[in-house]
């Protein structure tokens, strides 16, 4: 059978994905020193923190996570229905047309043409585009499905459909709006029903983006670089489906005190802190499939990537419901908790599954024996787990402490700070953030370096050194 | 059912995945689009003039719910801080809402008629020359580019025709008339001096 399309699709995915990951996180190294040193906005529209914001989530989410997750579903299919991915025309303008959809985000986000609608902000004519696009990654994934040639469709294939159909409704839904010009649209929600309609779909960017689809990725690449098959198959069914069904749910906990009325509020706790049985579902199925060969954490450093991706994805998903809880939530909202939460998500958990997936991918794309070196995966592994390290604790304290903070009252009946000496107070925890953003870069250019050097190298090169081939599974 | 029904048939799967994400849409957010706290408005709420709906409009483009809210939670030190809680009913003419989620800056929703428009103009060209220890941007620009008087018409035009806000027709027939020759950051301050006015800051 000849698969040199399909691998030379998932190919460019591999390679906008480094790429992207790095412009993306790149802005985010920016914004993170302009909150240490506002200076740096240099009074410039576009460089300012509040228009690159949005520039660096949607970036690293839809940019770099959005390739990893469409070039790696294309690749699973493919491989797991032992067929080639249906409809070849269309799958290249999957490629195309999302990067086009990522290009036009640079060109407008910084320069002020935005919903401001968090992780939604893109304007309306980008949004049907976008819609065009996902329709057609939903035909050549499903077509792709309903050739197979194996009559089990395969578990990683599960999630992968349940976030592409899922991202479909959320986008469109959560998109309907009446143009005013060729920028501008006002949403069709009233208020408070836009602040929910809005966090439906935010938060479930997250359930099914940046989890669904990112659990597909490991119930492929986890099992298949351990060489070891999924540790319960009957768990990867309960707790597919317990993720899918309760993660909608939870949307309100982000709107938690606030006019939202208390009924829908007290719904979004509920399912949040439910969520947590099937998040460790995944987490469970994903590290106890190492079990029987546990030495491969020691000997394989993409082994420790992924399996560390699946600690902070049970650390981050404990994290969460905690912090719904409505009494931990009055203390943690709005503060700097949240975004420390955000980032052990999206670094430890996304970021981590991702590099470790195409560490493993790369060499068999372009036919390799091994990534040219082995040690640069183990220096990325250890700098990217110290920057978020870094990152995250940061954050935490500086939440723990703005909550703290502005909730104290003295014995007059007066605040004891004033908001200007939180802000203060919170100074040098910004620059440790940097610091660890810094890290997490610099692992990301260290993989830059491989993955070139790996394409470049001949194959018969650096032979001692190299990961083992990895035999076929699926 | 055996499991395995459903693995040997991908319409049968997209068709329950579809089923069961639906649920929470239609439980959670079709009835709040009937509740009456939600979609009817506080009696002393209007909707936003052409001069403040084309400064909301600067706030929506700027991004400025990155680091400002815009809901007081019913909490002391918010109420003492920021004024009386937010109630839902004060922002049915707000699309897309502002809330935000994140406080790098205080919360904005009850800051009408907390400062002059002097102060504002200040702080929002400059703003460590009022509070040094702020990390917020400057937006010089807004100085110097005007108000799409275009955009405001047609917006309020949107905002009658498919949503009902009660413009007057003298409203809409002035609307460019209203915000022509006026700077963007006139147009945000007086957005930001009428928002959460239509119930009194303090709270006892």
């Amino acid at each position: 059978m000849n698969y040199n399309f399909n691998d030379e699709l998932v190919k460019k995915f591999t390679t906008a994905t480094i790429l992207w990951g790095i412009v993306g996180m790149l802005v985010g190294v920016f914004i993170a020193a302009q909150m240490a040193w506002p200076a740096l906005n240099f009074d410039i529209p576009w460089l300012t923190f509040s228009r690159l914001r949005p520039l660096h989530t949607n970036a690293v989410i839809f940019a770099f996570g959005g390739n990893a997750l469409i070039g790696t579903s294309f690749y699973v299919v493919y491989r797991t229905c032992k067929a080639n991915l249906y409809a070849p025309k269309l799958a290249s303008f999957v490629f195309w047309g999302y990067q086009l959809v990522i290009l036009a985000a640079v060109l407008t986000l910084p320069f002020g043409y935005t919903q401001s609608r968090e992780y939604a902000e893109l304007i309306w004519p980008i949004d049907i585009f976008l819609t065009l696009v996902w329709v057609a990654y939903a035909v050549v994934f499903f077509g792709t499905i309903t050739k197979r040639k194996e009559p089990h469709i395969y578990v990683a294939n599960w999630f992968y459909a349940a976030f592409i159909i899922t991202i479909a409704v959320l986008h469109i839904v959560n998109n309907l709006q009446v143009p005013v010009n060729w920028h501008l649209s006002y949403s069709v929600f009233p208020g408070a029903v836009d602040a929910l309609v809005q966090w439906w779909y935010g938060h479930n960017a997250v359930g099914f983006f940046l989890t669904a689809g990112f659990l597909g990725m490991m119930y492929y690449f986890i099992p298949k670089q351990a060489e070891r098959p999924i540790y319960s198959y009957r768990l990867s069914i309960v707790h597919f489906w317990a993720l899918v069904s309760s993660y909608m749910w939870a949307g309100p906990h982000h709107l938690h005190y606030t006019s939202l009325p208390d009924w829908a509020q007290s719904l979004g706790m509920v399912f949040s802190l439910i969520l947590l049985a099937p998040s460790w579902g995944g987490m469970i199925n994903g590290i106890m499939t190492l079990s029987g060969a546990w030495h491969k954490l020691r000997d394989d450093p993409i082994i420790k990537l992924m399996i560390v991706s699946l600690s902070f994805y049970g650390m981050s998903t404990f994290e969460g419901p905690m912090m719904s809880i409505k009494t931990v939530n009055a203390l943690s909202h709005y503060t700097d908790w949240t975004i420390g939460h955000v980032h052990s998500g999206a670094l430890g958990w996304v970021a981590l599954m991702t590099v470790g997936a195409l560490y493993a991918l790369i060499p068999k794309l372009w036919g390799k024996k091994g990534m040219y070196s082995t040690q640069l995966i183990n220096v990325h592994f250890w700098v990217a787990t110290l920057g978020i390290v870094l990152y995250i604790a940061s954050m935490w304290i500086a939440g723990v402490m703005q909550g703290l903070m502005w909730r104290d009252i003295n014995e007059d009946g007066t605040v004891v700070y004033s908001f200007a000496q939180t802000i203060k107070a919170t100074y040098p925890y910004y620059v440790v953030r940097l610091l660890g953003g810094i890290l997490f870069i610099a692992g990301m250019f260290v993989m830059l370096y491989n993955f070139i050097k790996t394409v470049k190298t001949d194959k018969n090169d650096k032979a001692e050194d190299n990961v083992a081939e990895l035999g076929e599974m699926a | 059912m055996k499991h395995a029904i459903i693995e040997k048939n991908i319409g049968l799967m997209g068709v329950l995945i579809a089923i069961v994400i639906s649920f929470a849409g239609l439980v959670e957010i079709v009835p709040l689009m009937f509740q009456a706290s939600v979609i009817e408005p506080h009696p002393n709420l209007k909707p936003y003039t052409a001069l403040e709906l084309a400064g909301r409009d600067v706030y929506v483009a700027e991004g400025c719910y990155n680091c400002h809210s815009q809901s007081i939670r019913p909490f002391v030190d918010e109420t003492l801080r920021y004024g009386h809680y937010s109630q839902a009913n004060e922002f049915v003419y707000d699309r897309p809402f502002q809330w935000g989620s994140k406080r790098t800056g205080p919360d904005l929703h009850r800051v009408g008629g907390k400062y002059s428009d002097d102060w504002h103009e200040v702080h929002l060209i400059d703003p460590r020359s009022v509070v040094p220890e702020s990390n917020m941007p400057g937006y010089p620009w807004l100085a110097e580019q005007m108000v799409d008087a275009e955009q405001v018409d047609k917006g309020m035009r949107v905002l009658k025709d498919y949503f009902d806000h009660p413009y007057t027709e003298e409203q809409l027939a002035s609307a460019k008339a209203d915000v022509e020759g006026r700077t963007k950051l006139e147009a945000l301050i007086a957005y930001l001096q009428v928002l959460g006015t239509a119930i009194p800051r303090s709270y006892k």
